[in-house]
């Protein structure tokens, strides 16, 4: 972690209405994200990982307020964001911006790359029309378009180039915070890596902070750092990335590295795989305890009965999980040693 | 022409086509877009086209069958169907204009606000918008023009009225769709405000079933200013309109029936001109919008 932070959140709460239960029934909850908590210094990549459903994205929208914060805080440098007034928060967007992941949506499909753009030049700063033009050129270039590309529409690109026009877009105002939703999972491998690459030169010319959301646990290790992996709406595990990959501390993200496929079928059998049974459960009634304990292979009695303390883990980081508490009494050790001796080896 | 000229499979526009080009590739509406330009050069130029002064009246040529001075005949009080027929175009073109006019600049805000803003607002005008739409156009326009007393521009305003409504249930529709697009949300992101979003990121967006909309409903109000003035409550004399012309033609048309033809026949033509390059547009419109994929 960098000397200051850029942006803390404490104990974030998001839940949506979902509907009542027939006529004047009571409306119900759906808690999307549940007492996440987490940080990243000026300039640093933070990845947030989590199969589909686990609230990543829910957390990162609501980071930027562009949905509903149902409790906590959420500060940018000194601001706060989560009690932000509708004018303030406005004001507030200058400082942090979003990348989409699918950037055949996320661009208006009426309005040219020059009026894309422009647009947040027009919102928030005072700049002459001809300074915005060259500013623009310049964007584009450093993002590796052509400047004449300006007076072109976001359908004559391919997806690739239109997830740099979103990034130039993203990074027209140098923001302090850019939350980059899945930016490279609606593009090819190839195009992936570009797109990777383009956003770390950009980071270090601009300094700006990536709240890196994504389910690709190979993207986010090229990417970030330190990572914090979601399961069902709560962060289970944090850390630096090399820590959390080679000596995870909870079966969860154990399991979620453990699904990652080697390119070498040799060294693809030899691997202890944990595959996991059934779905998530449904957030709108979470297990009771632990959340994870429907589908963890070392599930005992105290999971069910209580919700497991963070624990600093050796190799730094934190972890949910009882295991390091009770049963095996781990203490912070990464779950490695525990898995083997437990024989949790996939039958191939 | 040899065999394989006749076999050979149409050229396939790129996926990059144009709206433009497209539209021009859809013969039927080409051809009605082709008549309707005529119709309107010859509103433009009628006093050019005419061969008669449209309001001098002629009492040795009372209800005249067609002949080389007269083309569609002369009606009751002696003057030139076609010069007549001619110079009504304007006004019954305009007429249509003006109530489409009037229909789009109410449907379309209260369609954009209501598909924005959701909730109660949405709730409300939605159900005044069903209440309106309940009644028969024409019979509520009569209503309208009732009150308002009996004249063109009257009658115009009562039939844009009476569409505001259907513009606004397509503006609606389309915007409840678009307010969910990521670019929205992008927009929202960047830190647009609600009337920003509204005139740049969703209005664009739903031009193209409302471009669709408002042809249809030129048509439909060039019928709706002919059915009133057909009753008398539209146009009022020495002025013609098509419809004023058919509702004079009528009561003689077993003496000679050319005029009520003829400007029956330039009445139907018309709809169906703007029914077709609706129906054109609506072919052509949209798909441009994610061809790069």
């Amino acid at each position: 972690m960098s000397n200051k932070p850029c942006l803390r959140v404490e104990n974030l709460h998001v839940s949506y209405d979902v509907g009542s239960t027939g006529f004047l029934g009571k409306r119900r909850k759906l808690h999307a994200v549940n007492d996440v908590s987490l940080e990243i210094g000026a300039g640093e990549t933070l990845g947030l990982v989590g199969e589909s459903g686990s609230g990543k994205s829910t957390a990162g929208l609501a980071i930027l307020r562009l949905i509903d914060v149902a409790s906590g805080t959420v500060r940018l440098g000194e601001t706060d964001v989560a009690g932000a007034t509708r004018s303030e928060l406005r004001a507030l967007r200058r400082r942090m911006q979003m990348v989409f992941q699918d950037p055949y949506s996320s661009l208006n499909p009426s309005m040219t790359i020059a009026q894309l753009l422009e647009e947040p030049l027009i919102i928030h700063a005072d700049i002459p029309k001809d300074e915005r033009k060259a500013m623009i050129g310049r964007m584009l270039e450093s993002v590796g378009l052509h400047a004449g590309y300006a007076a072109r529409y976001p359908h004559e690109f391919s997806g690739g180039q239109r997830q740099r026009i979103a990034i130039a877009r993203a990074m027209m105002l140098h923001p302090e915070l850019v939350v980059l939703d899945e930016p490279v999972s609606a593009l090819d491998v190839s195009t992936q890596s570009q797109i990777m690459n383009l956003l770390k030169k950009i980071q270090g010319d601009s300094g700006t902070a990536f709240l890196l959301v994504a389910h690709d646990l190979s993207v986010v290790r090229l990417m970030s750092p330190r990572v914090a992996v979601m399961y069902l709406g709560e962060i289970v595990e944090t850390g630096p990335s090399g820590r959390v990959y080679d000596q995870p501390a909870h079966p969860y993200t154990a399991a979620l590295i453990s699904a990652v496929p080697f390119p070498d079928p040799e060294r693809q059998r030899r691997v202890n795989r944990i595959i996991l049974g059934g779905d998530l459960p449904s957030p709108m009634s979470p297990p009771s305890g632990c959340r994870f304990r429907t589908r963890c292979p070392f599930v005992m009695d105290i999971c069910s009965k209580e919700a497991p303390p963070k624990v600093a883990v050796e190799g730094g980081g934190l972890a949910s999980c009882h295991l390091h508490a009770h049963g095996p009494k781990l203490g912070g050790r990464s779950l490695n040693d525990f898995i083997r001796d437990k024989q949790i080896v996939s039958a191939a | 022409m040899s065999a394989t000229t006749i076999n050979a499979p149409a050229v396939a526009l790129p996926p990059t086509s144009t709206f433009i080009q497209r539209f021009c590739r859809n013969r039927t509406a080409m051809v009605a877009a082709i008549i309707l330009l005529a119709i309107v050069l010859i509103a433009v130029f009628a006093p050019y086209i005419a061969p008669h002064d449209p309001a001098r009246s002629s009492l040795r040529a009372i209800l005249k069958p067609p002949s080389a001075m007269y083309w569609f005949g002369s009606d009751d009080l002696g003057r030139d169907v076609a010069s007549r027929l001619i110079f009504a175009s304007r006004l019954s073109l305009v007429a249509s204009l003006q109530a489409v006019a009037i229909a789009l600049v109410i449907g379309m805000p209260l369609g954009l606000i209501a598909g924005y803003v959701g909730g109660w607002v949405d709730t409300i005008i939605s159900r005044c918008n069903d209440a309106l739409m309940s009644f028969p156009a024409l019979i509520l326009a009569v209503v309208i023009v009732g009150l308002m007393g009996p004249s063109l521009t009257n009658a115009m305003t009562a039939i844009g009225l009476v569409y505001a409504p259907r513009i606004m249930r397509v503006v609606r529709g389309s915007t409840l769709s678009v307010r969910e697009e990521v670019y929205v949300r992008a927009a929202r992101a960047t830190g647009c405000s609600d009337t920003r979003i509204i005139l740049r990121h969703v209005l664009p967006n739903v031009t193209g079933p409302l471009v669709v909309q408002a042809t249809v409903l030129m048509g439909q109000a060039l019928l709706a200013e002919a059915g009133l003035s057909f009753l008398g409550l539209g146009t009022q004399p020495p002025e013609a309109s098509w419809g004023a012309m058919l509702g004079t033609a009528f009561p003689y048309m077993a003496e000679s029936p050319v005029p009520t033809i003829a400007a029956g026949v330039v009445i139907s033509v018309t709809v169906l001109c703007f029914n077709l390059i609706g129906d054109g547009i609506r072919d052509s419109v949209g798909r441009m919008r994610r061809s790069g994929d």
